[in-house]
């Protein structure tokens, strides 16, 4: 048994912490990034592509994030692409953000009336300049509350990373547990720290509901 | 030459033929009223005009410009002369009435922002709404947020104007205010097509007045001969249908 004081517990755990935000700003930046893509083309209603898209969508939805953790590590190296647990959990986390997020945008863009799309188009607006001007910027103000609350499913889901040997607060408490031997400890303090990370997020989700309300 | 050439347009819904044929010509300048039952095609014939929906077969051009679906630069130079104005105003809800009037003068017809601004201000005026110029939508009334869509329609400089029942959302005691718009702009000689429940409007402003049923224009003529005498039984029936 090694021996452990307290602060050596919570100051390991905090360094790993930084990879658990690291990894669920990788997660969101690239999920937000594809998914606003595949919204797009989702929305051009180009013939085939919509169909794919909400298939892609189907696929990661369906798949548990560990089971798609898994795929992207041994994939890649069944490829020959030599993989490290960032690159894998990066691409599987933002693969998996992407999805849900380009689902709930959809949601939010379809909450807006039809008639804005009309009008606009009635105005010779082009399909680009009907998003960008009209749609989006009314979307997004519905968009942000779900938006910042998947945000907190993303963090919790960076603790699957663990499971393909990243170094995030999870991986890292297992560690300490295993040589201290007092996993309780260990892991309430892993909690603490998860809900310290989601709990403010939470919050400004609700505050940006309630902000967008008052002005509705 | 018409402004509006309307041939043999025929439009569906999956099986559920909705315009079986329609031929129109529109002169320049002239007021035409559509009239007739819910669901006989009214508001499906004035949507083909600017291609908010799309015909299976027919033609259809507007300032000699033919309407061709798949082809968005066609769409987009016949938009430009085609202007609407919806039922339901359809404002912008997160622009000032000021920005809905410029976005597409700006966006489209690359206006500068002066040029743009005092046309839109211009416009305003016209429409009895000067000091509106930086309120938004949700702070006016409908009547007003109507002569607001309408202002919109118009900073496009369109050559027909299309007015989709813009009264009838409206409370009763709005309508007036609209329609006396509407009837300024048909005395300046702006082409309008507009489908309308308003008779007694569509009789005073129009020069032609149709009637449509199951698709087809049933009557078409002067708002004089077509109210006072109806030649089929279905128009004498919906003339019947309105004094009840």
């Amino acid at each position: 048994m090694v021996d452990f004081s307290l602060w050596d517990i919570i100051r390991n755990l905090l360094l790993a912490a930084r990879w658990t935000v690291g990894l669920s700003l990788i997660a969101f930046i690239g999920g937000s990034t594809v998914g606003l893509l595949l919204l797009m083309l989702r929305l051009a209603k180009l013939p085939a592509i919509g169909p794919l898209v909400a298939a892609y969508v189907q696929v990661f939805q369906g798949i548990p994030l560990l089971v798609q953790l898994f795929l992207a590590y041994y994939g890649l190296g069944l490829f020959g692409i030599n993989t490290s647990p960032w690159v894998a959990a990066g691409i599987g986390l933002t693969l998996y953000a992407s999805a849900f997020l380009t689902e709930i945008w959809r949601g939010c863009v379809a909450a807006i009336p039809h008639g804005q799309w009309e009008a606009s188009a009635s105005l010779a607006l082009s399909f680009y300049e009907q998003l960008r001007y009209i749609v989006l910027p009314q979307a997004i103000k519905i968009a942000v509350p779900p938006t910042v609350g998947f945000l907190v499913q993303v963090i919790k889901g960076t603790a699957l990373a663990s499971v393909i040997g990243f170094m995030e607060l999870t991986k890292v408490g297992k560690t300490i547990a295993n040589a201290t031997y007092s996993p309780f400890l260990i892991f309430s303090c892993v909690a603490v720290m998860y809900f310290l990370l989601c709990y403010p997020v939470s919050l400004y989700a609700k505050h940006l509901e309630r902000k967008i309300h008052v002005h509705r | 030459m018409s402004i509006v050439e309307i041939t043999a347009l025929h439009k569906s819904y999956g099986a559920n033929e909705v315009l079986k044929g329609i031929d129109l010509q529109v002169q320049p300048g002239e007021v035409i009223a559509i009239i007739g039952k819910s669901g006989s095609g009214k508001s499906t014939l004035l949507r083909c005009i600017n291609g908010l929906e799309e015909f299976q077969s027919g033609s259809l051009t507007v300032d000699g410009k033919p309407l061709l679906h798949n082809n968005a630069a066609a769409m987009r130079e016949l938009r430009q002369h085609v202007g609407m104005v919806f039922q339901s105003f359809n404002l912008f809800p997160h622009l000032t009435v000021g920005k809905n009037i410029m976005l597409a003068p700006g966006l489209v017809k690359k206006k500068d922002a002066n040029t743009n601004e005092a046309l839109a201000r211009k416009l305003l005026e016209r429409v009895g709404l000067a000091e509106k110029f930086d309120a938004f939508g949700d702070q006016l009334s409908g009547g007003q947020q109507q002569r607001v869509a309408i202002a919109r329609a118009l900073a496009m400089e369109p050559a027909v104007l299309l007015c989709d029942e813009i009264t009838s959302a409206l409370d009763p005691e709005l309508v007036g205010e609209v329609l006396r718009v509407v009837e300024n702009l048909a005395n300046e000689g702006m082409t309008l097509l507009m489908v309308t429940h308003e008779m007694s409007f569509a009789r005073k402003v129009a020069d032609r007045v149709i009637f449509m049923h199951q698709g087809l224009v049933h009557e078409i003529g002067k708002p004089a001969d077509l109210f006072t005498n109806p030649q089929t039984p279905e128009l004498k029936q919906f003339l019947r249908s309105l004094h009840d």
